[in-house]
């Protein structure tokens, strides 16, 4: 039984795509800019209009609240947005979280920012004061707080230095390890579809393929 | 105290000034006077056409005629609020949401006035309810529109923020409210400085008629007040239901944010 099962979903400009990544496994997706990849992952995120269903378990995606759904399975944008001025606003409050029925326990969250090489004192920082690389790490930090059981990484490595690029390479394989989450990863970089192994899949002319 | 009745030479001489300011205009290229001179002709037919029509529904008392005014005006207050939007909704949206929550605002406290303030019978008598629906009317249009402008511009820019928190597992409703909260205070704040600076600067229209038409100071300003009051409830209700339907149409039944559901900017219907 796959985890993270998409089924003839219809993103904008790609065939209809049915993949299963299962649980804990990791799953690549290459292709040009503008194949389309972005927008799978948004469609399995439901962030835009379109067909198809996906399944999380034995749970669909139409079945579930929208915000629910985004929660457990979580998206990380090529780009990070903020929306108030200081970090730490951006994290679960450790009561709301503990508060709402069904949701597990918080993730140890300073263990998870010096992870990402980050103090504690970064959820005092202010947002503007954050390089590319800093927010890329902090929308991490921000998404794996809400303790998501599918990952959507979108380039989640492509501003980053060859170290912070290996600590959220570990930190990712952890996670998927630990927590058994999917993950699917759209990757520009050859090398590290090679580094971490994984099943591939190409886009080409609007269609997702196996590459073998 | 005696009503000053003004002549057709009267207005004359206020129209040479404007006239007057035309041709500066045209003197110093400030390519305005086309505009000004076209803007106070509408105004002239307009006011003057408004005059008739009111004199003789004034002496009917019809009220299905009053009913086709009021709609009428309703109207046209729509359009304009349309007319206002850098980033209007597509489709009757656009002009669905303005001229319903005009209506559902201007109306309500109308008849509240009507019928529990001032008492009039009957209800309808078109000498109170007409310039009663035209104050109202005309300030809910500018808070409508003020708000529903600033809610779609900040929802499309935005975007990336709002998705951000849509991705957090935050709710529609969680991803817009700072938006929808700046647009209520935007829609609010000409009424709330028109009451703060009320009598300092200047006195305000309507009071500034009925002392002109010889009504004993006092008793405008009671009426000023009973119109800023009504005027504020009118427009804050007006600017609330405008932003709450707007807000609630940037999302569908999934809660995506629907930017393709605005029209892009400077594009005509």
């Amino acid at each position: 039984m796959g985890l993270l099962r998409l089924e003839a979903l219809r993103p904008r400009v790609l065939a209809p795509v049915s993949l299963c990544v299962d649980s804990g496994e990791l799953v690549f997706v290459s292709g040009p800019s503008g194949s389309g990849k972005s927008l799978l992952l948004r469609a399995v995120a439901d962030l835009d209009p379109h067909s198809g269903e996906v399944w999380l378990g034995e749970e669909a995606r139409s079945a579930m609240p929208p915000a629910r759904w985004r929660r457990r399975v979580g998206l990380l944008p090529a780009e990070a947005f903020w929306w108030t001025d200081t970090v730490g606003d951006h994290f679960p409050q450790v009561e709301a979280v503990a508060g709402a029925s069904g949701t597990p326990p918080p993730s140890d969250l300073p263990a998870l920012l010096s992870d990402l090489g980050f103090e504690p004192d970064v959820l005092d920082w202010s947002v503007g004061r954050l390089s590319t690389g800093e927010r890329q790490r902090l929308a991490l930090a921000r998404l794996l707080a809400q303790d998501p059981e599918a990952l959507l990484l979108d380039e989640a490595t492509a501003n980053l230095d060859p170290s912070n690029r290996e600590r959220v390479e570990h930190l990712v394989a952890d996670y998927r390890a630990s927590r058994g989450a999917a993950v699917l990863w759209v990757s520009h970089d050859p090398e590290q579809r090679v580094r971490l192994g994984g099943r591939q899949f190409g886009i080409h002319d609007g269609r997702l393929a196996a590459i073998t | 105290m005696s009503l000053v009745l003004l002549t057709p030479l009267d207005l004359a001489f206020a129209a040479l000034l404007v006239l007057l300011l035309a041709f500066m205009s045209w003197r110093l290229h400030l390519g305005v006077e086309r505009r000004l001179l076209i803007a106070a002709a509408r105004s002239t037919v307009q006011l003057l056409l408004v005059g008739l029509v009111l004199k003789a529904l004034f002496a009917q008392t019809n009220p299905w005629l009053i009913g086709l005014m009021a709609l009428f005006m309703l109207t046209v207050a729509g359009f304009e609020v349309l007319q206002r939007q850098k980033r209007r909704f597509c489709g009757p949206w656009g002009y669905g949401i303005g001229a319903l929550s005009m209506f559902i605002s201007s109306f309500s406290v109308l008849l509240l006035t009507l019928t529990v303030i001032i008492r009039v019978e009957p209800w309808y008598q078109p000498q109170y309810l007409i310039p009663l629906l035209g104050m109202l009317l005309g300030n809910t249009m500018s808070g409508a529109a003020i708000a529903l402008d600033t809610l779609t511009r900040g929802a499309w820019d935005a975007r990336g923020r709002i998705e951000a928190r849509l991705l957090c597992g935050g709710t529609w409703n969680d991803a817009i409210a700072d938006i929808r909260r700046d647009s209520l205070r935007a829609g609010l704040i000409p009424i709330v400085n028109a009451m703060a600076t009320a009598g300092l600067v200047s006195l305000p229209g309507m009071m500034t008629g009925q002392i002109l038409a010889g009504s004993p100071p006092m008793e405008a300003a009671k009426y000023q007040l009973l119109m800023m009051f009504l005027i504020s409830a009118g427009t804050g209700l007006g600017s609330m239901a405008a932003v709450w339907i707007g807000s609630r149409r940037l999302f569908d039944d999934r809660e995506r944010l629907r930017l393709d559901r605005l029209r892009p900017a400077g594009s005509t219907r």
